[in-house]
């Protein structure tokens, strides 16, 4: 399993060698499209991640100081955004996780978009999954 | 001579920039419209050459800028027509002209048992003050319900006015459907129960006829922002009875005549309504904004406006799956709609991707939206500088997003 920074690295090299604005949401659309579905008896409200315009759901699991999620939204722009995540940081060790520094939705100008919204769901979702990570950290001991 | 509305859009330097790579196409007006140069001029030159502090100094930039401040509430009443320029107050905002008369009118005329309405086609800002004040004085909050084209229903309005009605809090034009309200019919309902009311003119006073006397309304409320001018500035005019029988809402310098430790007079109209240091070149750029206004045949440029949203709505209704909400006999400036299986905030981001500035959400107004069973909507919104080119862009773009997001 490559780490977070090569993931990330991946991702920027990738959006590099699309045009415009354009493509580059088509291309996170198409990743949101392309990520693993989500169980429908996931959906459940306490899997919702508060603070997003968009309703999202991540059912996050711990094995062994790894997170293991599942991830969807109602909207493609935003499940693009969680495909990313997944991308980034789905089956990576707790560790890994809170000490990830996710620059690469900043470098990509797709951030801009989604934080004038009046609450960012980008870091909702960041901040959920660390909590998650910080609760399986204490579960391995 | 007027001016040709067609040359409007050339004043708005704004405009004529590129945004996400894509020449600016803003249908975000009301929300906001941009500002003439004008109007920037006049902010500049403000605070180039007449800045002082208002109503007290006796020096010559004091004595200038206050016969500029006040030069500005003279436009802005010519312009609603008001009978007295003192029945024109200067605020930052409609939603500030709102409160000031929820919490004065509530604490002089509404008691435990009283009845106040309001529709379910108002904005937040005409709803939840009322709402607040009814909880504070122990009053019954009434809402009007729209149909299904979006409109308000009058028979039923009339039924709802009684003895105990205390006041109608309605807007003009809905911010969300664009719904044209019959407001000089509920004004005249209203009155023969000898109940006032407030005309949220926010969505109004830009585009339709805007002649205070003329509807007789008593209270009159609305934003410079929305209307070509500098944010931060608003009107809330009343009839100088209503005036002079309210309380004062901010108290603090300028709105007192007399202060001793025991007891206070209050200013004369309009400055008892003032409290502070008002926003002195944002009340001079709105009158410069208002004459930049009038330099338009009213009635050409409100035909000009209806005749654009009728090209627009009829743009998009050629679109497969796309839903336009309400059907009002008479709508102005606003173009609601979804497509099926899209969200609303999806459409907006991959919009603005073209350089289309659209607001999605529900513009303040979670009652319509749970009276029309959605999260929101896509809200396209006009001003005078808008083409037929902005929509066929909208369109365009609007049929470019369901094929990225279909497949």
């Amino acid at each position: 399993m490559p780490g977070i920074q090569e993931l990330q690295k991946d991702l920027s090299d990738d959006f590099a060698l699309l045009a415009n604005w354009e493509e580059k949401y088509e291309y996170l659309i198409e990743m949101g499209m392309d990520m693993p579905a989500m169980k429908p008896e996931s959906k459940v409200d306490e899997n919702l991640v508060k603070g997003c315009q968009s309703s999202v759901w991540f059912d996050v699991k711990c094995q062994d100081g790894i997170l293991i999620f599942e991830a969807d939204s109602d909207s493609l722009v935003v499940k693009g955004m969680v495909a990313m995540l997944h991308k980034l940081l789905n089956n990576q060790p707790a560790k890994e996780v809170l000490e990830a520094e996710l620059s690469v939705f900043e470098e990509l100008g797709l951030w801009r978009h989604i934080s004038s919204q009046r609450s960012n769901g980008l870091t909702a979702m960041v901040a959920h999954l660390r909590a998650e990570a910080v609760d399986c950290l204490a579960k391995g001991g | 001579m007027t001016k040709d509305i067609h040359s409007a859009r050339a004043d708005f330097p704004i405009l004529k920039q590129s945004v996400n790579d894509h020449p600016l196409v803003y249908l975000d007006n009301a929300a906001t419209t941009q500002k003439p140069q004008v109007v920037i001029d006049a902010l500049v030159d403000y605070y180039t050459r007449l800045n002082a502090n208002i109503h007290r100094g006796n020096h010559s930039l004091a004595v200038q800028a206050t016969e500029a401040y006040e030069r500005a509430r003279r436009k802005v009443a010519g312009y609603i027509n008001a009978e007295r320029n003192h029945e024109v107050i200067f605020t930052r905002g409609t939603t500030e002209s709102i409160n000031l008369l929820a919490y004065t009118y509530g604490e002089k005329f509404v008691q435990a048992g009283d009845e106040v309405i309001v529709t379910q086609l108002e904005h937040h800002s005409n709803y939840v003050p009322w709402q607040q004040m009814c909880l504070r004085r122990g009053a019954t909050f009434r809402i009007l319900p729209f149909n299904e084209h979006g409109e308000l229903d009058l028979a039923l309005f009339e039924r709802m006015l009684n003895e105990k009605t205390r006041l109608v809090a309605v807007n003009h034009v809905s911010n969300s459907l664009g719904t044209v309200n019959p407001i000089e019919e509920i004004i005249r309902l209203a009155h023969a129960h000898e109940v006032p009311v407030l005309v949220d003119a926010a969505q109004s006073v830009q585009h339709i006829a805007h002649d205070v006397q003329s509807m007789d309304a008593d209270f009159y409320v609305f934003s410079g922002h929305k209307m070509y001018g500098p944010m931060g500035i608003g009107i809330f005019y009343g009839k100088e009875k209503w005036l002079e029988a309210l309380p004062p809402f901010l108290s603090g310098g300028e709105m007192i005549d007399s202060v001793t430790p025991e007891k206070v007079t209050f200013n004369v109209l309009p400055y008892k309504f003032e409290a502070g240091t008002p926003n002195v070149a944002q009340a001079i750029g709105l009158g410069v904004a208002v004459d930049y206004l009038k330099q338009f045949d009213p009635l050409e440029l409100q035909k000009y406006e209806e005749d654009l949203l009728a090209y627009g709505l009829n743009l998009l209704s050629e679109i497969p799956d796309l839903i336009i909400y309400g059907s009002p006999s008479h709508r102005s400036g606003i173009l609601p709609f979804n497509v099926n299986g899209i969200q609303h905030y999806d459409m907006g981001v991959l919009l603005d991707t073209m350089g289309i500035a659209v607001r999605t959400g529900q513009h303040c107004t979670q009652p319509i939206m749970d009276a029309l069973h959605i999260s929101g909507t896509v809200r396209a919104s006009l001003a005078l500088y808008n083409n037929r080119e902005d929509l066929e862009k909208l369109a365009d773009g609007v049929r470019r997003v369901i094929k990225m997001l279909k497949r």
